[in-house]
């Protein structure tokens, strides 16, 4: 929380020293700064090349028991909106016996008093709110996040 | 009445069988011979200027709105360059289908001139029923449009997602469905889907 403040604090002497020319750069220098457009306000910057989605279809390991899983398959051109909801066309209860797909989970089917419904639950409905196809690209920043069986496999050893 | 409309065929049929009297035998036969021919090409020139993108999207009912949302899908852009245009998907290639459709088409026609979808809301209105008539029609024909280009006998399995690599080779294998009964809203948003087989 400290250094979150102390970043902000940076990235705001930074664009205060941008903004007044000659002192530019001395303290802050510009890779600090956190940004994505890495480029002057008034360029078109050429963008990234698009990345691959990745199409598998095998199931991802969840980095922690209440992620929701991630889809192994491109979903391009999958209709989502009011009138259709092309993912529950495999993944809804009656259609997984012939798509073979896994059904959602049965807290979709659920309100949030915990009453079920026969349908997917309204609150549920828009997939791509906590579910998303995973692209094969490098990292833009570095990921330190640690499985939590590492953080108890020490102290469970130590007691034994 | 009768009697009437028997004697003027009678009349009709007397000038027919008459042998001609100003106009040579040559003239008839070689000039109806040209004449043929040239109604023949109009007519085909015609029918094949009506088979092409820009006659469909000559009408803001077909511009604003299919043609909008088929440029967003990989039937209009893709990494090869091949696209599909409005009749490659929606009328037969084959003759006498291709001029059954054309019949049908009239309706499209009255439909235009009444102005029967002519706002984005009456359009939405009846994108159910007019995507119902297409589903149909491509169920009846086994898809044959989508076949025109996309031959199954030459389907690389392996070189398909192992989901659509199952799919298309059981289920559209053995014949029991075609391209339509999955493929629905490839080209264009699809309407409210309740009540649909598959959805």
């Amino acid at each position: 929380m400290k250094s979150a403040k102390k970043v902000t604090l940076i990235a705001m002497v930074g664009v205060s020293v941008v903004m007044s020319p000659g002192v530019h750069a001395a303290s802050v220098p510009d890779e600090k700064v956190a940004t994505l457009r890495q480029a002057p306000i008034n360029v078109e910057p050429t963008p990234p090349a698009m990345q691959r989605v990745s199409n598998t279809d095998i199931k991802q390991v969840r980095n922690y028991p209440m992620q929701p899983p991630v889809i192994p398959h491109k979903i391009d051109g999958y209709q989502l909106d009011l009138k259709v909801n092309k993912c529950m066309s495999c993944h809804a209860r009656k259609r997984t016996g012939e798509s073979q797909a896994p059904m959602v989970s049965v807290t979709h089917y659920m309100d949030r008093e915990n009453n079920f419904l026969a349908t997917l639950s309204p609150r549920r409905y828009f997939c791509t709110q906590c579910h998303v196809p995973q692209l094969e690209a490098k990292l833009l920043v570095e990921n330190d996040f640690v499985d939590m069986d590492h953080l108890i496999a020490p102290k469970t050893k130590a007691e034994h | 009445m009768i009697a009437k409309l028997h004697a003027s065929l009678k009349k009709v049929w007397a000038v027919l069988r008459k042998p001609s009297v100003h106009y040579s035998l040559g003239f008839l036969t070689i000039g109806g011979f040209v004449a043929g021919v040239i109604f023949w090409g109009g007519f085909n020139t015609v029918l094949e200027a009506t088979n092409q993108e820009a006659f469909c999207i000559s009408c803001h009912e077909m511009e604003n709105n299919v043609y909008e949302e088929l440029k967003t899908t990989i039937h209009f852009t893709n990494r090869s360059g091949v696209r599909a245009t409005c009749p490659d998907c929606h009328v037969p290639h084959n003759w006498t289908d291709k001029i059954a459709r054309k019949m049908q088409a009239s309706k499209e026609v009255w439909g235009k001139i009444f102005g029967t979808i002519n706002t984005r809301e009456k359009f939405e209105g009846k994108r159910r029923e007019l995507a119902e008539h297409e589903w149909e029609r491509l169920k009846a024909n086994d898809s044959l449009e989508c076949r025109n280009c996309h031959n199954f006998d030459y389907m690389d399995f392996t070189r398909q997602s192992p989901r659509a690599a199952q799919m298309h080779s059981t289920s559209l294998a053995s014949g029991e469905k075609t391209c339509i009964d999955c493929h629905k809203g490839i080209a264009h948003h699809l309407p409210d889907m309740r009540g649909v087989q598959g959805f």
